[in-house]
């Protein structure tokens, strides 16, 4: 096939390579030529000159592959561009996300934002804040995660370290089964118990929820944690005359909890973001309530919903505003959860 | 405070399966025993029916009687915790609790069984690492990652672990397969060292490692693959290497099978 050699070989082991400059230099002349061919086609859509260029650059890819380098070369080169094309069609989104709710979310976000509740405010008004919002996402949040995660860890302890009959098998379905559960229906499930009680609602109920949609992610990620746990490490303690509570509290747990705890703060992320049975069971609340066991509640999620209905450009702000927020609250309990991780982590020691 | 092993009529199973069948012998104490025998012959499993690891296996199951000086192992009320404290364990590989440090590997078994008097703790962690011939190698490094030390270092501090909690009786399994030679050379002479105070069993695949390091040997092996296991013969090991009384022993022996 090799007509065209950009490097001649010497041995028998060696064959013609494209420079190292070839697929930048391919990359921006897909791209050029995407945007040449749209202008002249008269296409105004950003995306349908990215979607051009990205054509462009995998045919010329494995076109030009193919001819210089061989058959097999060219397979890799294609395969190493899509997982790039992937990749990219993975991230654009996310940047864009985030890059439009920072530009729309500072111009309202400042201390006083941050400090204030929409009391006395009317949804067309400028000014308010979120200080409600963020004492009822806290508090429900935080008391979801207190029900929620001993409640996992331990049943993903019990599937992993006693589990072996029907019971488990049980358990691990609906497991399954929970972690399909619409979280409006979680919402439903508390609020028809509420309803056969007479009770309004409070903040309190929302984490009742929010716990329910939070256990199966707690469980399925501490026992894929735990299954990596090494069984001679639990063999070692108990050979030692260590009970097996002990082995699992002190050897078993200890050695995974960096994962664990990733996997608690994804799910804790995960039910930061509810809205719908926040929405049903605690209701919202413009004022400041810090008691989470009485009284309608605002949230952070709800919060948001409730100002981008009002409609308005300062409602709007706000919202952007909040969501930046809660994408920073997220962001920060990521962080926390990855320096938890790598400070637990197992060490090497060299 | 070494304790003698007398087993009789010992049968583990896995599940339905038959591992080993009828075995039945004597360890006596301060000595070295070893088991030899081809691969799926039944030597571990029949060494974790000695400390009763062999039930922590899904499905394991064991009959007979393993008599450690006057008491049946696996009597009614027997707690095996209770047991392993008794008798203890190195593996074949050696696995240091990777969140502890030195120091705290050798302190666990003390530390999570519960008892032990804080002011003598530093002083046993001590005694156990010279004991395993490793205190001069890590005495300043006593609060870093067990798991950084080399393999034939770290299989040290299993077995400083292991004696830590005193025990009575040391089972060892293949200690050294996943071992260099120097660091053989290092845990051998520890054995001999050790059988002053701990009566010792231990599997290996190398037969120069039996004759070396034992007083008896015990030859494992089975009729065919899916047969159970069986005790071939046990005997003074310089007998088992100069003139088995068994034909198969001196066919594994002299390398005609296995």
């Amino acid at each position: 096939m090799s007509t065209v050699v950009a490097e001649k070989p010497t041995g028998s082991m060696q064959g013609a390579r494209l420079p190292k400059w070839f697929t930048v230099a391919l990359a921006a002349g897909s791209a050029a030529l995407g945007i040449g061919i749209s202008f002249a086609a008269g296409l105004d859509s950003s995306i349908q000159w990215a979607l051009i260029a990205a054509i462009l650059f995998i045919v010329g890819t494995y076109v030009i592959a193919t001819v210089v380098e061989g058959k097999r070369q060219a397979k890799d080169r294609i395969a190493t561009s899509l997982v790039w094309v992937a990749f990219m069609l993975a991230v654009v989104p996310l940047v864009s996300l985030v890059w439009t709710t920072v530009v729309r979310g500072v111009k309202v976000l400042d201390v006083y934002f941050l400090t204030h509740s929409m009391g006395v405010v009317a949804d067309s008004e400028t000014g308010g804040g979120i200080y409600h919002a963020i004492i009822g996402s806290l508090e429900q949040v935080g008391l979801a995660t207190l029900m929620g995660a001993p409640i996992g860890i331990l049943t993903a302890v019990y599937l992993v370290e006693y589990g072996h009959g029907k019971l488990a098998k049980a358990v691990t379905f609906f497991v399954d089964v929970m972690t399909g559960i619409p979280s409006i229906v979680a919402g439903l499930f508390i609020l028809s118990i509420m309803l056969q009680f007479q009770m309004q609602p409070f903040g309190f109920a929302g984490s009742l929820a929010l716990a329910i949609l939070m256990m199966p992610v707690v469980v399925r990620s501490t026992e894929e944690m735990l299954k990596l746990v090494p069984n001679e490490l639990r063999e070692a303690s108990l050979a030692l005359g260590i009970p097996k509570w002990r082995t699992i509290l002190k050897v078993v747990l200890p050695t995974a909890i960096g994962g664990i705890t990733t996997g608690v703060m994804l799910a804790v992320a995960r039910i930061a973001g509810e809205t719908a049975p926040v929405l049903l069971l605690v209701f919202g609340n413009p004022f400041i309530n810090n008691n989470p066991f009485e009284g309608a509640q605002a949230s952070l999620p709800l919060y948001i919903y409730q100002q981008y209905a009002g409609g308005t450009d300062a409602s709007y702000d706000r919202a952007w505003a909040a969501a930046l927020t809660l994408i920073a609250f997220v962001m920060i309990l990521n962080l926390g959860a990855r320096a938890i991780a790598r400070w637990k982590a197992p060490k090497t020691g060299r | 405070m070494s304790k003698r092993i007398d087993v009789s009529g010992l049968s583990a199973y896995y599940g339905s399966f038959r591992a080993i069948e009828d075995i039945s012998m004597t360890v006596e104490p301060r000595t070295v025993t070893a088991f030899i025998g081809p691969s799926g012959c039944g030597k571990s499993t029949f060494l974790r029916t000695l400390n009763r690891m062999h039930e922590v296996t899904p499905g394991g199951r064991v009959e007979g009687k393993v008599m450690l000086d006057e008491e049946n192992l696996y009597g009614t009320g027997v707690d095996p915790v209770a047991v392993r404290r008794e008798v203890g364990m190195v593996f074949q590989r050696p696995n240091p609790f990777p969140t502890m440090s030195v120091y705290d590997n050798v302190a666990a078994g003390l530390r999570l069984s519960g008892s032990y008097k804080k002011s003598e703790l530093g002083d046993i962690v001590e005694k156990s690492l010279k004991g395993a011939n490793l205190w001069n190698e890590v005495k300043d490094r006593l609060n870093k990652p067990g798991s950084g030390l080399s393999g034939g270092q770290q299989q040290r501090l299993c077995i400083a672990r292991a004696i830590a909690v005193e025990p009575k009786v040391l089972l060892m399994d293949e200690p050294c397969s996943a071992l260099d030679p120097i660091s053989t050379l290092a845990i051998e002479d520890l054995i001999g060292e050790l059988k002053e105070r701990f009566t010792i069993v231990i599997v290996t695949h190398n037969m120069q490692q039996a004759a070396r390091v034992s007083d008896k040997t015990a030859f494992f092996n089975l009729a065919a693959v899916g047969q159970p296991g069986k005790l071939i013969e046990i005997d003074d090991t310089e007998r088992i290497f100069s003139n088995p009384s068994v034909q198969a022993t001196e066919d594994y022996i002299s390398g005609r099978f296995g």
